[in-house]
């Protein structure tokens, strides 16, 4: 409401004062976020126009020839490079599988915290834990401690079920990777989707109890309608950041073994760091770039609705 | 409505003010550094190092409490890597003349290389010409000519090392099997079959992290024994050759059967670790590791023999290595780096870890006086004898059955293979993982390999 009133009062002040005042007066609003504006400009912009330079030379840290202009052929490259695109579909199966994993455990969480029990509190906490170790510790706790073949906490408590010195990493790479994911963001799902069911009206449940609906009906019908637009924010926020899920991959697997767990951010550091193409990783990192806007539109007009739902339905 | 404007033009010159101050203190700073900064014999240093227990464990504790003592305006700070970051850290300094650090540990297949693109400082003619206290005639000849570049030695070396073959002698004798001096790899396969315990020990450790001086260091001895090589003498690739297939094979089969588990992830650091609490009952690996056996685990020392690197076809197959420091082009400080550099090579630094250590713990390959040393030879008298003769054996120029144009025994001296050898090594960890067949990751390294014509590799 307070933007509205702001703007009621300012508009006919600029509309009565004349042209050159009105433009300071702008310029004056604008002033205190120039900086940031620039700041913006610099550290996104500028980066991006320089890696469109580089995505059209042919420049490698590791040969001694300077850099020279080479067209289209860096991108030639990314669209014919069969590691790229088994990356690229590498980020969409980790992305998607471990955001809906999340997803499912997460709702299961909440619909158990949202009962009351003695220690629930303390549980909570428990629960989100995972969310707030930073993702490097995380990484490697997994990698060292927990799914050593030799020394890990895994295989000596799947000892006595017969599995012995099982080389998570090696032979369940990626399914260790997600496994490690969706341990990381259940919580934030748990959270986002307890917060959709603090908030359903209680004697809607009532009204349902009285008219005898069951337990699982009234989810069906109530809860999980209810729930829809929490689902769909947890599962929009899960992929914007899975999607981009390194350290996980680095710490743990290196990409590896072969390329089975390299995702496109993986990718793109390698292009760099061990193939020292900058060309051919700057041509990799546009094509990633439009990619990204194209998903993102989608994503953000499911955004919109999601809100407007919410709008609608509160 | 008139007060903004003045104040804008207040905050305009407050800002202009701070503008002019921080460009002064810039200018200022530039300026001292700048007078100061070149062949400086004091400030930081930042010294770029691999991390292993050699490095870690002794040189890092006595450069602070030795290094920096005796020279109070020179302070040394660490950046410590894995072997292949560090490799991309470095790569991307000298390359972009970044001179993040003064100092950079690199090794035989480096050295050259970046001396021939005017990379590094020539240590020869600009350090140790007018430093006679340091004995360059003193590294061992085949290290010494290893970190040379026309003559001039552009690195000199921490530690030297050749491969060689650990095994437990007391499991060998319990299995009532004896380990010759010089053993082929069929009986290493053998022996492996033998002692392998699922769960308790693993018949062999070898490396299989990806990686060029990983698992490719130690394959390609391997692949070199077995009359395979990377490149033929008209710079063709033959990954996909009859001999590189068989000698893969046999490395990924010898692993995945009576290897340890997890090998994909196992590089030198793992496998000293393994082997250090009795998992292994044979390990291959660089000759170095005899010194952090010997002071980290003595009693394993105890019932641990040492053998030549395992042969196919050829007499000899170990790898030639060392870790040297080397200064870059241009960078501040020089001439504290080469206090730094001096001091860490030097003899005197050998006797202070003896001191602290024991002589055991000294870093070995890098000087012959130390082979010469009574107390030395007493200390490590279980491997000091095969140390230097694996390391006098090697012959980079001749690495292979056939012959081949290129130098070196666990690399190929060329730019392109710090990237060629991390795709390739990646494709092994994959294949040694069971993600991919050999041969799958033989023609993807092929692959990876014909995208340079023969023109641009023999450029390098």
């Amino acid at each position: 409401m307070a933007v509205v009133d702001t703007s009621t009062v300012l508009v006919p002040e600029a509309g009565v004062g004349p042209r050159g005042a009105s433009r300071r007066e702008a310029w004056q609003r604008r002033l205190p976020l120039l900086p940031a504006l620039i700041y913006t400009i610099v550290v996104t912009q500028i980066p991006f126009l320089v890696t469109l330079w580089y995505s059209f030379q042919n420049y490698f840290f590791d040969l001694p020839a300077p850099a020279h202009f080479t067209g289209l052929s860096n991108y030639k490259t990314v669209f014919t490079d069969a590691a790229f695109r088994s990356a690229l579909w590498r980020s969409v199966l980790m992305t998607v599988s471990a955001v809906i994993l999340a997803m499912i455990l997460g709702l299961a969480f909440a619909m158990l915290l949202d009962r009351k029990f003695i220690g629930r509190s303390v549980v909570r906490t428990l629960i989100i834990t995972p969310f707030l170790v930073m993702p490097a510790a995380a990484a490697l706790v997994w990698a060292g401690p927990m799914l050593d073949p030799n020394f890990g906490l895994l295989n000596y408590l799947l000892q006595p079920f017969g599995v012995h010195h099982v080389a998570w990493l090696s032979t369940h790479a990626l399914g260790s990777v997600i496994v490690v994911m969706i341990w990381q963001w259940t919580p934030f799902m748990t959270l986002i989707v307890l917060a959709g069911l603090q908030s359903q009206p209680a004697d809607a449940l009532e009204a349902a109890k009285v008219d005898g609906a069951g337990a699982m009906a009234t989810f069906r019908e109530l809860t999980l309608p209810h729930l829809r637009p929490y689902i769909e924010l947890g599962i929009l926020l899960g992929s914007i950041y899975l999607v981009n899920v390194f350290d996980a991959v680095r710490l743990m697997t290196n990409g590896g073994p072969g390329t089975s767990t390299t995702n496109l951010p993986f990718y793109l550091y390698q292009q760099v760091n061990n193939a020292f193409d900058i060309g051919g990783a700057a041509a990799a990192g546009v094509v990633t770039v439009i990619l990204t806007i194209i998903v993102a539109t989608f994503a953000l007009r499911m955004f919109a609705r999601v809100f407007q739902f919410e709008g609608a339905s509160s | 409505m008139s007060s903004p404007p003045f104040r804008l033009r207040t905050l305009g010159v407050v800002g202009a003010a701070a503008a002019l101050v921080a460009l002064a203190a810039c200018s200022s700073s530039s300026s001292s550094s700048g007078s100061s900064s070149t062949n400086s014999s004091s400030g930081t240093i930042t010294v770029a190092v691999v991390s292993n227990p050699l490095i870690t464990g002794q040189m890092i504790p006595l450069t602070q409490s030795v290094f920096e003592k005796q020279y109070p305006g020179i302070t040394v700070k660490f950046a410590t890597y894995t072997e292949g970051d560090l490799r991309a850290a470095i790569q991307k300094d000298v390359a972009t003349h970044s001179n993040a650090f003064n100092v950079i540990m690199i090794g035989p297949y480096e050295t050259p290389l970046f001396a021939k693109a005017g990379w590094l400082d020539n240590l020869s003619s600009q350090f140790i010409a007018s430093d006679p206290s340091y004995d360059a005639s003193d590294i061992l000849p085949s290290i010494s000519s290893a970190l040379s570049y026309k003559g001039s030695l552009y690195a000199v070396p921490f530690y030297g090392e050749s491969s060689m073959l650990y095994y437990r002698t007391d499991l060998f004798k319990a299995a009532g099997l004896t380990m010759p001096a010089h053993p082929t790899w069929q009986q290493v396969a053998a022996f492996a079959a033998k002692l392998n315990q699922p769960g308790k020990v693993s018949g062999v450790c070898l490396r299989g992290l990806a990686g060029w001086g990983d698992n490719m260091a130690s394959l390609d001895t391997v692949v070199n024994t077995f009359g395979g090589e990377w490149f033929n003498m008209n710079w063709q690739p033959q990954l996909t050759s009859p001999a590189f297939e068989t000698a893969t094979n046999f490395y990924v089969n010898l692993i995945r059967k009576d290897g340890e588990p997890g090998a994909s992830a196992d590089s030198f650091n793992q496998l000293l670790t393994l082997y250090g609490q009795g998992k292994c009952a044979m390990w291959y690996d660089a000759t170095v590791a005899a010194t952090s056996i010997a002071t980290t685990y003595p009693s394993m020392a105890a019932n641990t023999g040492y053998a030549f690197a395992p042969v196919d076809q050829t007499a000899s197959s170990g790898w030639l290595w060392t870790w040297a420091l080397g200064i870059p082009q241009g960078t501040a400080n020089s001439g504290a780096a080469w206090k730094f550099v001096s001091w860490a090579t030097s003899k005197t630094y050998d006797s202070l870890v003896a001191s602290k250590y024991g002589w055991a713990a000294v870093p070995p390959g890098t000087r012959t006086s130390l082979y010469s040393n009574p107390s030395y030879l007493a200390a490590a008298k279980a491997f000091a004898p095969i140390t230097i003769q694996s390391i006098d054996g090697t012959d980079p120029n001749h690495p292979t059955v056939n012959p081949v144009p290129y130098v070196g025994v666990q690399y190929v001296d060329i730019p392109q293979f710090e990237s060629l050898g991390v795709a390739v090594g990646q494709q092994i960890a994959g294949a040694i993982a069971g993600t991919e067949s050999v041969s799958q990751a033989l023609s993807t390294s092929q692959s990876d390999a014909s995208q340079y014509t023969p023109a641009e590799l023999s450029a390098g």
